[in-house]
């Protein structure tokens, strides 16, 4: 009982936890990415995906590469990437609903309009 | 007799619970975390999921200052609490709102939702467990303080070809996506 208690304060300082919820957010990510049905629904499960890398390279970087910034800097680029990515994304839905009038990812099915 | 007997704050007693505290916030920014991906994925409207996002991204910011870089923390709350989740809620306003009604052929959709829970679940078991449980190298904890010095040092030393990369891609992408929303490709007439 009193491992488990210790275990329990000194969770932040573990690396599994970390590990853990990166795992868990990769496969809520994929989970909405097979089942939403819109495209924004999509994008916001590709943004759970990014969220989920980038806390496994900070998580790795703190525990186990004693580099002192490496983690940070990738972090960085994927917010930038994920970043332009949503501003693509989002430009291609307002452009898909202004010509199918729908943004359902089961009515792109034709490729002119 | 040593100084140390002498003086007056010999006994200092903690504030009560005080090895608590730092557990405590650890585990609200782990469960916000996990609600907000919950939410994420699970709510019918757009807009909570959004909602859902913005909360998941509000406990990184918290999981990310316990990784020891608060600057960081900061730029997930700017960046995707005040940018990304904004911009998604304009285009959702500019698009339609609500998220379909699922189909009518129920026994397919049950078949799909099987289908996803099945993959993530199985992806979300290894992967934990390797994290958990896994053989990872004992190595000296990083106590780099994360500081803006030394990311600023970093990117215009070693990094300074993927910042001038980065920029060049957010210039393309301003650029793309002004030309797909106003017009869209061969869409002049």
């Amino acid at each position: 009982m009193k491992t488990q208690l210790d275990l329990l304060l000194t969770l932040h300082t573990q690396p599994a936890p970390y590990l853990v919820i990166a795992a868990f957010l990769l496969a809520v990510g994929l989970y909405g990415m097979i089942r939403r049905r819109t495209l924004v629904g999509m994008l916001i499960s590709g943004e759970l995906i990014f969220a989920a890398a980038s806390l496994n390279f900070m998580a790795v970087n703190r525990f186990f590469a004693p580099e002192p910034a490496i983690g940070l800097i990738v972090v960085l680029f994927i917010m930038g990437l994920a970043a332009a990515e949503v501003a693509i994304a989002l430009s291609i839905v307002i452009a898909v609903y202004r010509n199918y009038g729908s943004i359902k990812s089961r009515e792109l099915a034709d490729l002119k309009r | 007799m040593s100084p140390a007997t002498l003086s007056p704050i010999a006994e200092v007693v903690p504030f009560p619970f005080s090895e608590f505290l730092i557990p405590a916030i650890f585990l609200a920014f782990f469960s916000t975390t996990v609600a907000g991906a919950i939410i994420a994925v699970g709510a019918q409207s757009i807009i909570r999921s959004v909602c859902g996002l913005a909360l998941t991204c509000l406990g990184l910011a918290g999981l990310y200052y316990f990784l020891n870089s608060p600057f960081l923390a900061l730029m997930e709350l700017l960046i995707y609490v005040g940018a990304v989740c904004v911009t998604i809620i304009f285009a959702v306003m500019l698009a339609e709102p609500e998220e379909p009604a699922p189909e009518t052929k129920r026994s397919r959709n049950w078949l799909g939702a099987v289908g996803a829970a099945v993959v993530s679940a199985s992806i979300f078991w290894s992967l934990a467990r390797l994290g958990a449980v896994g053989d990872w190298p004992v190595l000296a904890v990083n106590q780099a303080s994360g500081s803006v010095e030394t990311i600023g040092i970093a990117l215009l030393t070693t990094y300074s070809m993927a910042f001038e990369v980065i920029s060049l891609v957010l210039l393309v992408a301003i650029l793309g996506a002004i030309a797909i929303a106003r017009t869209g490709r061969h869409h002049s007439s």
